[in-house]
């Protein structure tokens, strides 16, 4: 089977303390540190313990600047065969339909019988993977916690839904699918492992090399723009409330309903 | 002024509370906004959930047919895409349903999609503002989201206060327009999570207890409010050490990290270890006996007494609600 | 002269000379010895290298203290001592055994230089010798028979019980001991009867009861009895010796070799491979042990010498709470993977699989918190931390790593913290405000200078909690007038649980960061206050200048006269130290936080029943915090129930992780308000005068 893996570079969110710059329109992004998002890391392990089980080839892609080298290559220590990184300038400000547009320039270029995205990025929108499949006409399944490879035609793929409950589905193939964290145990990549592909070629292709009008990507074709980053003002401590009991609750459930805890 | 279609979902004839939700996030993107509420299912639920919302809702639209019995995103989808207007605005529960159609639906649509808003600040030059989070809730954004071709947006459930307007609205069945259903994917089943085999980090609203539960016998009194909230059980290091709930359960750096909505925090002194687990910056609810507990440092809201007297109360007042 | 006929010049049946049998049964028994011990051998040469023959006197030494002079042994009293027994007897007896064999061929042969007085003298002790043998056995017996102490339980996961094997081998030995003083007996006694007089032997020794049984026997039946006698020892000898590499028993072979070769040097882990150095890590294809021939050749000496008594599994705090790990079974487990791999009778080598997988489990060799207690105990010196070490190597290598690791681990890798905090709040603590007022503190960046760096580490200046100890060493040395100052965000983690946990690569990268940033602060020496940055810098990187921790220094303040401590300001508390593993078994330093405690006059201080070397792990520091194996209780909860039982109300701690941990198993075991943990540094802080 034919894996294709879309990765993405996020700043991490488990190592960093969010901040905003000076002018308070974007991230102070000097003391960030990135690494590929934890939800594609899932999605490349099941790849490759899908190829481990009935054979074929996971590759990497991402969209990005030659920074976002690092992750392919990680991603590769992993035990991805290949790696692509679709890099152009006309890719900057892309919102989510952008990328997912970028993405179909290439899985047209290839031929995959599976395609794989994290459920979601640092944006938290989810949306790259289903947008993918409709531009392509392919099935799509999103918040998907399992994989069985039925035939070469049809797979068998468990979707997370609420109350921790799981949603069956048989997909046709070649389709598209949104992975959730807990599908697996990604398996660990230290410095070594990063340093043995260090000297593998990642092909580098823009947007003439996938076939992309320009003016459909990036900035230019951004229906979606962020305007600006802002920190939701936190409290000192803790509003303690005090009174009878009966107040107290009455106070309480009053709070917790309208932070969307009560029904 | 704008045309809004809301897609309720519902469970067997009730419709989602993100139907009242809706009406909030419609008047705050366009107080003039039509709003439509759309509907898919099949047989007498679907007909039920559409009268229902004709108390709400000016309009209801509904589509019914036996393969939308089923929410299946991609039926859904088609039926929504051949009927609704494309150049208007589609809100739909940023859920697991939402996550699933929306993005596609917007592909089909040639419209722009936003996820997840959590407010809406108007329309200027055909250009929505909303907020969302980003970065697993540490830090909100601005977004402009060009409508003007029609847009797909998801909104978080709850973040949007309900309203219940009195609208006396009528039922329009278009079942005749959604063309042909047929999908390249096929729900079979559910499958329930097991008993005891509870996933804490998807809980909307977690009750978390620490060492002020005292005794096993008195997870019952937690786990007792946590049914009541429709939340989940979870715990620090502790009561798990004490063997009286299961690792899975357990909140922390060394534990499981969570990002509920609701956190509510019983008898937990609120340590480096445990706190590290909790993230998505959730409404945190601390109970403790000892006013000086550094949960209460990082809290919203604290209250100081006695969980395994505070607890009872706490589920009775709800059970009565 | 004897009456008797010696078996060299007995016939059977009065005809078939013995002394075929005498030549016999040597040549088969050393043959198949010989074999035998190739097979044992052929794993070993096939082994990963070792550089063992460096530091040759410490080895020698070793090999008179803890090999003869079984100087570990009284550490748990009966078993030692009876071991002992055995030990000396056997060393005795291995001389009038050879002399035996040879007497089987020639009947008066005696060793050279043993045929005047000293020969006497030697029979004299050489029949105590077999007496106490024998006599060790027998108890020995009893207690793995009757009374069988619990640490020689064989858990159902682990196989079968080894009693009857101990048993048996015990029987062997007495079947020895007593066929070799009949022998001696019989021919005594007849000499007696025909000379009418007793020769003076040892009174009360195995010979003499022995020939007082049968003195009154006729002479045919002595003779009978002496070449029967003869070859029941002479059989049971070479059963014996070809018997020993199957088990256990090996190690009275291979004890002498598995001691010289033994651990010289503490605290430090070992090269991933011997020979290679770092820089060329990057070429080897694999890393670490994956599979058994990945061991190095003394670790599979190790396997083969265990005595399966039990000491490591007794002392090990893992084994104890209940965690899926049991030191004594890492070894027997190997050793009977490499005895099915390379077996005695068909000659072959097996294919070795992945070892975690095949004998170990994952969780078994993440459960190790690397405390040394084992090592420590272990009679032969076998090493276990190396190997859990290498172990762990070979499963990061494989990403084999549980994911509650692999955030710090990739958190150390970007930020140098396992929290992930950012680098340039490393040196919040010593800006906090409070403090600040009171003390000020040095960042040794852009051209600032000073004498001493303070190697705080990640856990002591980013937890909310432990940032008091980087806090009070600071006040300390600035009281003590110690010219000092910190890295900065330019400090990285030490990296001393990277290493151990087998990250091996991300070590080194730590480890050349750290190590860039010191020898440009131009410091004369290193003060830290965390045992594990201590061993780390002292043993695992190289060339720094001296590192101290700051209960060395303090101690050394205290005595020139640079720190005066007040009176206890609490008299009525009692309070007990608890060594950290890192400070004292891996480091030796024992007194002197002690001494610094001493030196707070009517301070109230008891000690915990396990001290000093027998210090038990609180838990385990660095990435163990991270990491959560099954476990029935924590060690923390059991080291602070010693503490109870010691009668203490403070424990005192000289590590920020003992001090963690500690604070936690206070609450758990409920003894909040009867008992706390304070560190080292805040105690001698408060009583500064």
């Amino acid at each position: 089977m034919e894996i294709l893996v879309c990765v993405k570079r996020v700043p991490d969110t488990a190592e960093n303390e969010f901040q905003l710059n000076s002018a308070g329109n974007d991230l102070d992004r000097d003391d960030l540190v990135y690494s590929v998002n934890e939800w594609d890391n899932y999605a490349v392990e099941e790849a490759i313990q899908i190829v481990d089980k009935v054979g074929g080839n996971v590759t990497v892609v991402t969209v990005g600047d030659s920074e976002s080298e690092e992750v392919l290559r990680r991603e590769m220590a992993m035990g991805a065969n290949n790696g692509i990184l679709l890099s152009d300038d006309a890719f900057e400000g892309s919102d989510g339909k952008g990328i997912a547009t970028i993405l179909k320039g290439e899985v047209l270029k290839g031929k995959y019988d599976l395609i794989l995205t994290g459920a979601q990025a640092d944006a938290a929108a989810g949306q790259v993977g289903g947008m993918l499949a409709a531009m392509l006409d392919l099935p799509y399944a999103s918040l998907v916690n399992k994989i069985e490879v039925e035939s070469d035609t049809t797979i068998k793929v468990g979707r997370e839904i609420e109350g921790g409950n799981q949603e069956m589905n048989e997909v046709d193939l070649p389709c598209v699918l949104s992975i959730q964290t807990g599908i697996n145990e990604p398996r660990y990549v230290g410095i070594r492992g990063i340093r043995k592909v260090a000297q593998v070629e990642i092909p580098v292709k823009d947007a003439a090399a996938l076939g992309i009008d320009p003016s459909s990507v990036g900035d230019a074709g951004a229906k979606v723009k962020r305007v600006d980053y802002f920190v939701p003002e936190l409290g000192a401590g803790a509003e303690m409330l005090e009174g009878s009991t009966d107040e107290i609750i009455a106070q309480l459930i009053e709070r917790i309903k309208s932070k969307g805890g009560l029904a | 002024m704008t045309q809004i279609f809301v897609y309720v979902t519902h469970v067997a004839g009730v419709a989602d509370d993100i139907a009242s939700e809706y009406i909030t996030a419609a008047k705050k993107i366009d107080p003039a906004a039509t709003v439509t509420a759309v509907v898919t299912g099949s047989g007498a639920d679907l007909d039920k959930v559409a009268d229902s919302l004709t108390s709400k809702y000016a309009e209801v639209i509904k589509i019914g047919n036996e393969a939308l019995a089923y929410p299946n995103a991609e039926v859904v989808r088609k039926a929504l895409c051949n009927v609704l207007d494309k150049s208007a605005v589609v809100l739909a529960p940023h859920n697991t349903f939402g996550m699933d159609m929306c993005p596609g639906l917007s592909i089909k649509m040639d419209s722009a999609f936003a996820a997840d808003a959590v407010d809406f600040e108007g329309v200027a030059d055909g250009k929505l503002k909303l907020v969302r989070q980003e970065l697993g809730g540490a830090v909100s954004t601005h977004v402009a989201c060009d409508i003007s071709n029609g847009a797909v947006i998801t909104i978080r459930p709850g973040a949007f206060a309900p309203i219940d307007a009195a609208a006396g609205g009528k039922v329009t069945d278009k079942s005749g327009e959604a063309g042909d259903l047929t999908a390249k994917r096929r729900f079979l089943e559910v499958v329930q999570a097991e008993v005891g085999d509870v996933d804490i980090t998807k809980s909307d609203v977690l009750v978390s207890v620490g060492r002020g539960i005292q005794e096993q016998e008195n997870i019952e009194i937690a786990q007792e409010l946590a049914e009541a909230m429709g939340a989940v059980v979870s715990c620090s290091r502790p009561i798990v050490d004490a063997k009286w709930l299961e690792k899975s359960r357990q909140v922390g750096t060394s534990g499981k990290t969570v990002k509920p909505k609701v956190y509510m925090a019983m008898g937990i002194s609120g340590s480096f270890q445990h706190m590290g687990g909790v993230k998505g910056n959730p409404y945190i609810v601390a109970v403790n006996k000892n006013p000086k507990a550094p949960i209460f440092q990082v809290a919203d809201v604290g209250i100081v007494t006695d969980i395994l007297e505070f607890m009872p109360a706490l589920t009775e007042a709800i059970k009565e609600m | 002269m004897s009456p008797l006929i010696g078996p060299a010049n007995f016939n059977f049946f009065g005809f078939f000379p013995a002394a075929i049998l005498s030549v016999l049964i040597p040549v088969v028994g050393v043959a198949l010895f010989t074999y035998i011990m190739a097979r044992r051998i052929a794993p070993l040469v096939r082994a990963a290298p070792d550089n063992r023959f460096d530091n040759i006197p410490e080895r020698l030494k070793n090999l008179f203290f803890v090999w003869l002079a079984q100087i570990r042994q009284p550490r748990y009293m009966v078993a030692g001592v009876l071991h002992i027994v055995i030990f000396a007897g056997f060393l005795v007896l291995s001389i009038r055994s050879t002399s035996l064999v040879i007497i089987g061929i020639s009947s008066d042969f005696v060793l050279p230089g043993f045929d005047g007085v000293i020969g006497d003298i030697y029979n004299f002790f050489k029949d105590y010798a077999a007496t106490g043998v024998l006599i060790a056995c027998i108890i020995a017996a009893v207690r793995r028979g009757v009374v069988r102490p619990a640490r020689y339980d064989v858990p159902a996961k682990y196989g079968k019980d080894h009693t009857a094997e101990a048993v048996f081998v015990l029987g062997v030995i007495s079947t020895l001991m007593i066929s070799e003083s009949l022998f001696e007996a019989t021919e005594l006694a007849a000499e007696m009867q025909h000379t009418g007089h007793a020769e003076f032997i040892a009174p009360l020794s195995l010979v003499w009861i022995f020939r007082g049984m049968v003195s009154g026997f006729a002479q045919s039946t002595l003779q009978g009895l002496h070449i029967v006698m003869y070859y029941i020892h002479d059989l049971t000898f070479f059963f014996f010796l070809c018997f020993l590499p199957m088990g256990k028993h090996f190690h009275v072979i291979t004890s002498i070799f598995n001691v010289f070769f033994m651990r010289v040097k503490k605290g430090n882990i070992k090269p991933v491979v011997h020979g290679v150095s770092e820089d060329e890590l990057d070429n080897l294809e694999s890393l670490g042990v994956k599979k058994l021939e990945d061991f190095t050749w003394k670790h599979m000496l190790d396997f083969y010498s265990c005595a399966d008594c039990g000491r490591c599994s007794d002392q090990c705090p893992a084994n104890a709470v209940g965690r899926p790990l049991s030191p004594r079974f890492i070894t027997i487990k190997a050793r009977d993977l490499i005895f099915r791999n390379y077996p005695i009778k068909s000659g072959a080598i097996y294919k070795s699989k992945m070892l975690v997988e095949d004998i170990y489990s994952e969780d078994e060799i993440w459960s190790c918190t690397t405390c040394g207690a084992c090592e420590q105990e272990c009679p032969l010196g076998i090493e276990y931390i190396d190997k859990m070490v290498d172990l762990r190597r070979g499963m990061v290598d494989e990403g084999m790593v549980p994911q509650t690791l692999q955030k710090p681990l990739k958190a150390l890798e970007k930020r140098g913290n396992p929290y992930g905090i950012m680098e340039k709040k490393r040196a919040d603590w010593s800006t906090d405000k409070e403090f600040a007022a009171e003390c000020s503190v040095k960042v040794l960046e852009k051209g600032e200078t000073a004498d001493t760096l303070f190697f705080v580490d990640s856990i002591t200046s980013f937890d909310d909690n432990i940032k008091t100890i980087a806090q009070n060493t600071a006040k300390i040395l600035t009281r003590a007038g110690v010219d000092f100052g910190i890295l900065g965000k330019a400090e990285k983690d030490s990296g001393n649980e990277v290493l151990r946990f087998g990250e091996e690569m991300l070590f080194q990268d730590l480890k050349s960061q750290n190590t860039e940033a010191i020898l440009e602060s131009e410091v004369k020496q290193i003060v830290t206050a965390d045992p594990h940055a201590y061993n780390a810098l002292k043993n695992d990187y190289k060339d720094l200048p001296p590192v101290k921790h700051v209960s060395q220094v303090i101690t050394e303040k205290i005595k020139s006269g640079a720190l005066a401590l007040k009176a206890a300001q609490e008299p009525e508390s009692v309070y007990v130290y608890h060594d950290p593993c890192y400070l004292g078994r891996h480091n030796g330093v024992y007194e002197d936080p002690r001494e610094a405690l001493d030196a707070i006059k009517n301070l109230n201080r008891v000690e915990l029943e396990k001290s000093r070397d027998r210090s038990f792990c609180c838990g385990g520091g660095g990435l163990m915090l991270f990491y959560e194996p099954e476990e029935e209780t924590r060690m923390g909860v059991l080291r602070v129930q010693m503490a109870a039982e010691a009668g203490a109300t403070v424990i005192v701690t000289a590590c920020p992780f003992c001090l963690v941990n500690i604070q936690d198993a206070i609450k758990v075991a409920g003894k909040e308000g009867e008992m706390r943990a304070i560190d080292f540094t805040e105690l001698i802080v408060q009583h500064m005068a």
